[in-house]
């Protein structure tokens, strides 16, 4: 019987499987899940202390520095506490959504690794829809993260719930415009393609779709300026409020997971991935992820916080209309002048985005005013 | 199809972040909206007035204190003012330069860290309230060092000061006046050019003139609203006539105004602390008082401009050794008064900062 769909079967994807690895895919899967588990894990340890540290030095102070050497084990200390404290479940709450919550947040975004590459070829699978893979799925994090909020019966909890998919549906739609001007100038869907594709990083290309990008990207992580989710000077931690021990440790890995996969995808898509002149191909994508992150940091222990209406005035009157001229010119240089020179676009790209934010800046108003009641 | 909604009812404290103590906020919120709030202190009550009955009047400054623990020393002048107004002591002249000193340098202390917990609400994760902490502390330094004490300083005394300040005080303060401005300058520059901070400050909270005319606010809140009210001036005390001073006002009344101001009295304070440094004069720091004072029959009232507003202290004597009544008229409880009409129709984010720009210290609050 014939459908429409004549790709779709369970191992399409795996037959770009890498020459040098072992054909068993069954061993490959096995071998690939460890790696990347302990990759994640090991990363978002990282994270943990690089964010400390750097914070400490952006607030005149040391940072941690007593566990290991320059306090590298702070967060190895830090889990094991974590892990030790009383579960409590509150007496209202809905158990099963409150069970189930931090699964819900944590496992996307470990699946979500599966297809990026840590350097050539080396990806659990090669999938050619990859993006959007990545899309899909980064999406469900805030499904965690609102059943978390409903399922805790706290007010803080649910007014951070509300806030997250307020923020996820704003956010979500800037974000995937700055990814399809990256997908038009490659051609493909699929990570290693995009990575391949970059002679010159993309964010000399599309410095607009990165600048969209990388905001998008700091409010899907529910960083600062946009950590309305869990603002402590308002709503405390936000839908956290009620978790503790494990099931907040799990929250806590779903978040630093997420910050380390945005900065992965940060750096595959716009930096220019695995490829680095001399170090080793794993060696250039984690400097890469850490310098993205490291900007992360500087943002948050400088700005402040949006309000909510700011932050979705943000969203839809600043970011989507830069992503959709972006997507726009991207289009009409690939369709009319596709001979054009890489310079030429590198300059011109910069010129426009300079002049874009600094027209929008101006007239953009994040308004906002109060309510009469 | 509209969905059914209803306001809920979100209780802000006592144990929050963002109430500067243990201070609760019953708020109606719709949605995000703030429709009312009910202030509910008394958390921290620990009838610091009733207990002031029961001492002698030497043992009442230590009681002062912890009314504004941020403002220690801002709390001592105003008691031992009236004391002095009502046993009728003169104090000696380099004394109330000590004294102004202490008032003016307490005034930039606590200032900076109206400052840095108002950008802490406003959310920026602790970076400008430990710039601000960071002066705070050479500040309290120097407290230190004319006596001892980092905190709850109890320094004044009926007639003077308890200690002259020690020789190596002079030129440390001459050092932190000479780098004051540029750091206040400084943080002014960082915060005030951030479009976020802009956004979520300007326009936002606003008091009318009238209105704080009416539920009788004072200090910086008073003067961002455009009211050109400063004790120092109007009701000049101590030596305050003999110094070059301008009071900073503001139009609008707005959170953003609250803030321009405090920077302002920073930068004023030090133009004080540098004519106090030229004019102080040699001498005794404290004047002879019986150590059981026991001032005549009557009543005083003796008020400052404390960094948060009018502190005032109201004395009744009964010709015995203890205060017949000791009432207080904390600036952070009359202030409060007011937050109401600021943030109705906030979101609740707002409303937090609203309060944060009050600039409030539950030890004066509740007493």
């Amino acid at each position: 019987m014939q459908t429409s769909v004549t790709s779709f079967n369970p191992t399409f994807a795996f037959n770009t499987l890498p020459p040098d690895w072992p054909g068993n895919f069954w061993l490959h899967w096995l071998v690939f899940t460890i790696i990347l588990i302990a990759f994640i894990i090991v990363s978002v340890i990282m994270f943990i202390w690089f964010e400390r540290r750097l914070i400490g030095r952006f607030q005149i102070r040391l940072g941690p520095n007593r566990v290991g050497p320059f306090g590298l084990f702070q967060a190895i200390a830090d889990v094991i506490k974590i892990l030790t404290k009383e579960d409590i479940v509150p007496q209202k709450a809905d158990k099963v959504v409150f069970w189930l919550a931090p699964l819900v947040a944590l496992v996307p975004v470990l699946m979500v690794f599966a297809v990026v590459p840590l350097q050539s070829g080396a990806m659990l699978v090669d999938l050619n829809i990859g993006i959007l893979y990545v899309v899909a799925l980064s999406s469900i994090v805030s499904i965690g993260i609102f059943m978390a909020g409903w399922g805790s019966n706290n007010k803080y909890s649910i007014i951070g719930a509300m806030r997250d998919v307020a923020q996820l549906i704003s956010y979500e739609i800037p974000l995937v415009l700055s990814i399809v001007g990256v997908v038009l100038l490659t051609g493909s869907l699929s990570l290693t393609e995009i990575v391949g594709a970059q002679n010159i990083p993309f964010i000399l290309l599309q410095p607009i779709g990165f600048f969209v990008f990388f905001i998008g990207s700091l409010a899907e992580i529910n960083r600062c300026p946009f950590d309305l989710v869990e603002a402590e000077s308002e709503i405390i931690a936000g839908y956290n409020i009620e978790f503790s021990g494990s099931k907040f440790a799990t929250f806590f890995l779903a978040e630093y997971s997420e910050a380390v996969l945005l900065s992965a995808l940060t750096a595959t898509l716009f930096l220019g991935g695995w490829s680095g002149p001399l170090l080793p191909p794993i060696l250039w994508l984690l400097i890469k992820m850490f310098a993205v992150f490291a900007i992360i940091i500087w943002i948050r222990s400088t700005l402040p916080r949006f309000r909510i209406d700011q932050m979705m005035a943000f969203a839809w009157k600043f970011l989507l209309p830069l992503a959709l001229i972006n997507l726009l010119l991207t289009s009409l240089q690939i369709v009319f002048w596709p001979e054009a020179s890489s310079w030429i676009i590198v300059l011109l790209s910069f010129a426009i985005l300079v002049a874009l934010i600094l027209v929008w800046s101006k007239s953009f108003k994040p308004g906002g005013n109060k309510v009469g009641i | 199809m509209t969905l059914k909604t209803e306001p809920f009812v979100i209780n802000l404290g006592p144990v929050h972040p963002s109430t500067h103590g243990v201070f609760r906020l019953r708020a109606t919120l719709d949605g995000e909206v703030v429709m009312d709030i009910e202030p509910i202190i008394g958390y921290l009550h620990r009838g610091i007035e009733k207990i002031a009955e029961g001492r002698n009047y030497k043992q009442d400054i230590p009681l002062t204190d912890r009314l504004d623990y941020v403002a220690s020393m801002s709390n001592n002048l105003p008691y031992v003012m009236a004391v002095e107004k009502l046993a009728e002591i003169a104090v000696p002249e380099r004394a109330e330069y000590i004294r102004i000193i202490m008032a003016e340098m307490q005034r930039i202390a606590s200032h900076l860290l109206a400052v840095g917990s108002l950008a802490n609400d406003l959310g920026t994760f602790f970076t400008p309230f430990q710039y601000m902490f960071r002066e705070r502390e050479k500040i309290v330094d120097l407290f230190e060092m004319v006596c001892g004490q980092r905190l709850l300083y109890n320094y004044m005394r009926f007639g003077g000061v308890s200690h002259d300040i020690p020789d190596e005080f002079i030129p440390a303060l001459c050092k932190l006046v000479s780098t004051m401005p540029g750091f206040i300058d400084e943080y002014d520059q960082l915060l005030a050019e951030n479009e976020i901070l802009l956004a979520r400050l300007k326009g936002v909270g606003i008091l009318p003139k009238e209105l704080a005319i009416n539920s009788s606010v004072s200090g910086p809140m008073l003067r961002a609203s455009g009211v050109e009210w400063d004790i120092r001036k109007v009701d000049s005390y101590s030596v305050y006539d003999r110094f070059n001073f301008d009071i900073p006002t503001e139009v609008i009344g707005d959170c953003y105004d609250r803030y321009r101001v405090r920077i302002q009295e920073m930068r004023q304070s030090v133009r004080i602390l540098e004519q106090a440094i030229e004019q102080l004069p040699p001498g005794e720091v404290l004047a002879k008082v019986s150590p059981r004072l026991k001032p005549p029959v009557g009543e005083a009232y003796a008020h400052i401009e404390a960094p948060k507003g009018e502190l005032g202290f109201y004395l009744v004597s009964d010709n015995s050794e203890k205060p017949y009544r000791l009432h207080i008229r904390a600036p952070s409880l009359i202030n409060l008064t007011a937050l109401r009409e600021m943030v109705i129709g906030w979101k609740l984010a707002d409303a937090i900062v609203i309060f944060g720009s009050i600039d409030i210290c539950l030890g004066e609050v509740d007493r």
